[in-house]
């Protein structure tokens, strides 16, 4: 990609960064859309907000194609959007309507899509790696060079099916990729209570893989991590791990009051990890991108965001005979 | 009489427990909250919170915040009962213990029989079934018929907040492992309960409702809609014993013969999927042995055999419904 390069120094092609700013803001924009349409009342159940981690889905997909896979988690959007889902079936599907991504049959926590290679969000902790594992022996068997990403907080990393997950993976030698996102709580506990060792890359390299730790606030830094992972597992080089840490910039679930945190700490994280001023600061300062191309690209999003949130809510709800499609195949 | 919620009991009973008999401790992912974090200690007191204030009483050697592992810390309650201590362990949603059923049912369900009655697992797990919170596939199901089927394993669900403290009570005294399944739909439901402590022996059902012109047999939520449905009835001169089992298993099977032996019509009401239900278990136990108290067949109403949807509309429509059970009490009652 470096010869691509329109700036001389610039990690990656002019093109490349505006489009990572556009997935980036786009996840951070949905993010504070679904907060507003929550409250509003227009989403059922609970979500988990994923803004503030954006630049890790970011910088790791931006190095996948539709052709790699991801698993993701309970906050899922961010993996979602970053992998490609159309916005606008994302927001039909978490607002429960039958032309949603799942036929509203899976909500906020299940949105999946396959053509895109995304394997599902899951509400099951801890549920998605050995999937994820299980697309990367696809890959291998199929000789395809594609590469499986699995996407784990640091409280599911203690799941046993994460570390069986991560071993299959080094006995296999497959093109597993085990992405941890630190940021600092399970729910109302502390990954630095949780997390025994306080090292979830460390435990990953005890497994015998290459496992690396990455500033998750720091979109350049996350991409070329990942893409060193991602080459290893095209090449064969077999599964790599990348511990990237952040903090979770709201509640575990949009509502919750945090009465963890001292007054005060989200607020600083929120200034001192945040991705999207992290690159917006240093794409100008290097005069790599200009300011006015990323507001063109944030004044498209919000209008992306806009026509979602009008055509998901005037979309058709499910009909009773749908409770009963797709139990099987044939029954 | 006090008025309190399930949710209100349940940390009263533990709390009332914990003090009378220094084994018993209660573990789970933010039984506190809190753990190793800048703010409050007792954050969360579970996912509803309904063990706040108990970390603040019996501090966090008693109150244990585990990671989320639950192989380990649901096996870990077996491995401290078979050697002294009574754990009460929080699975949150039940549908996580898919994660670790093999602790439940190879390990802590077959300690007695398998070691030839030497070995016990006094474990009291709770956790959180049913649909309705538009929470989807993996956070909405019930469960209870597959645990149902686990021998050594023992299963409660109350319905109301005062069986809730009996039978919570007896579940922690009990030498068995015994799981504990409280309907979400239900944490806010309020009655009448003593402060003194009491027990429900296991294997003894209520009679919610009482006539002798049908037998309605409902679980956990549905004792409400079943009620109501009998409430309905009434009114129009038709006579219902409504019996909620309480306990699965054991399970008060003469209860349910004698009332229908009187009334000669049973009605099922199960929030779990139709196939092997508790629905389909006990009208199994009606046509093997009541069957010739008859008068009608049976009628199950249970949740059809799908996964539960996220869609609000979906997922009214998998829920049975007051109009299900009137429908079918209908039916039975057809000439
Ligand atoms: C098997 C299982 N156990 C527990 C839960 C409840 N739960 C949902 S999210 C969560 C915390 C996950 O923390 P982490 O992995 O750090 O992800 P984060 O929420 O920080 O993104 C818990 C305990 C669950 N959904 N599944
Ligand atoms: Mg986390």
């Amino acid at each position: 990609m470096a010869s691509k390069n329109s700036k001389s120094n610039a990690p990656m092609s002019e093109a490349e960064m505006l489009a990572s700013y556009r997935v980036m803001k786009t996840i951070r924009e949905f993010e504070w859309r679904m907060i507003k349409e929550f409250e509003a009342g227009n989403i059922p159940g609970f979500i988990h907000s994923y803004d503030g981690q954006e630049a890790i889905a970011t910088g790791v997909c931006r190095n996948l194609t539709d052709s790699d896979f991801i698993g993701s988690t309970h906050r899922g959007h961010g993996h979602c959007i970053a992998k490609g889902c159309a916005v606008p079936d994302m927001m039909k599907e978490i607002m429960a309507r039958s032309t949603g991504l799942c036929n509203g049959k899976g909500g906020s926590m299940h949105i999946a899509d396959f053509s895109k290679g995304m394997l599902g969000a899951n509400a099951i902790v801890g549920g998605a790696p050995p999937l994820c594992v299980g697309a990367a022996l696809t890959a291998k068997s199929k000789n395809t060079g594609a590469v499986s990403v699995s996407f784990t907080g640091d409280g599911a990393s203690n799941q046993g099916t994460v570390f069986e997950s991560m071993n299959l993976a080094v006995v296999l030698q497959l093109p597993a990729i085990f992405v941890y996102e630190n940021n600092g709580y399970g729910e109302a506990t502390s990954a630095a209570y949780a997390v025994g060792s306080k090292d979830i890359a460390g435990r990953a390299a005890a497994f015998g893989m290459p496992a690396v730790k990455v500033d998750g606030a720091d979109f350049f830094a996350v991409h070329a991590v990942a893409k060193e992972a991602v080459d290893r597992g095209r090449n064969g080089g077999g599964p790599t791990a990348i511990e990237a840490s952040i903090t979770r910039f709201g509640g575990h679930f949009v509502g919750d009051p945090q009465l963890y945190r001292v007054d005060g700490e989200v607020e600083t994280y929120r200034e001192e990890l945040n991705c999207l001023k992290n690159f917006i600061d240093r794409v100008c300062t290097e005069k790599w991108l200009t300011l006015k191309s990323l507001k063109i690209i944030d004044s498209e999003i919000l209008k992306l965001l806009d026509a979602a949130v009008i055509g998901a809510l005037a979309a058709p709800h499910p009909k009773p005979e749908d409770l009963f499609e797709n139990v099987y195949k044939s029954y | 009489m006090p008025i309190k919620t399930i949710r209100e009991v349940i940390g009263e009973t533990l709390s009332a427990e914990m003090r009378r008999d220094h084994d018993v401790f209660l573990m789970g992912e933010d039984v506190a909250g809190g753990a190793g974090c800048s703010g409050e200690d007792d954050a969360f007191g579970g996912a509803f919170g309904t063990y706040k204030g108990m970390v603040g009483e019996f501090g966090r050697g008693r109150v244990i915040d585990t990671p989320i592992s639950e192989s380990a810390f649901i096996g870990a309650a077996g491995g401290a009962a078979a050697t002294g201590m009574r754990p009460v362990v929080d699975l949150m949603f039940v549908d996580f213990i898919g994660v670790c059923f093999d602790q439940i049912f190879n390990q802590m369900a077959k300690f007695r029989y398998m070691f030839g009655g030497k070995s016990e697992a006094p474990v009291v797990i709770l956790a959180m079934v049913g649909a309705g919170l538009r929470a989807g596939a993996q956070h909405s199901q019930m469960l209870h018929p597959m645990l149902t089927a686990v021998p050594g394993l023992k299963v409660v669900m109350p319905s109301n907040a005062y069986d809730t403290k009996g039978l919570l009570t007896s579940a922690i005294r009990d030498n068995d492992p015994v799981i504990v399944l409280l309907h979400k739909l239900l944490f806010e439901a309020s009655c009448e309960v003593p402060d003194e402590d009491y027990q429900i022996p296991f294997g003894e059902a209520a009679f919610t409702r009482q006539g002798n012109d049908v037998t309605i047999v409902a679980l956990s939520s549905m004792v409400h809609k079943a009620n109501a449905v009998a409430d309905k009835l009434a009114a129009q001169g038709i006579a219902a014993d409504v019996i909620d089992p309480r306990t699965t298993s054991p399970l008060d099977e003469e209860a349910i013969l004698e009332s229908v032996e009187v009334s000669g019509r049973l009605v099922v009401v199960d929030e779990a999927n139709e196939r092997c239900s508790l629905a389909a278990d006990i009208s199994s136990l009606v046509a093997d042995r009541g069957f010739s108290s008859l008068r009608s067949g049976i009628k199950k109403v249970t949740a059809p055999h799908t996964p539960v949807p996220f869609a609000p509309v979906l997922e009214d429509q998998y829920i049975p419904s007051e109009a299900d059970i009137e429908a079918a009490v209908m039916a039975v009652l057809k000439p």
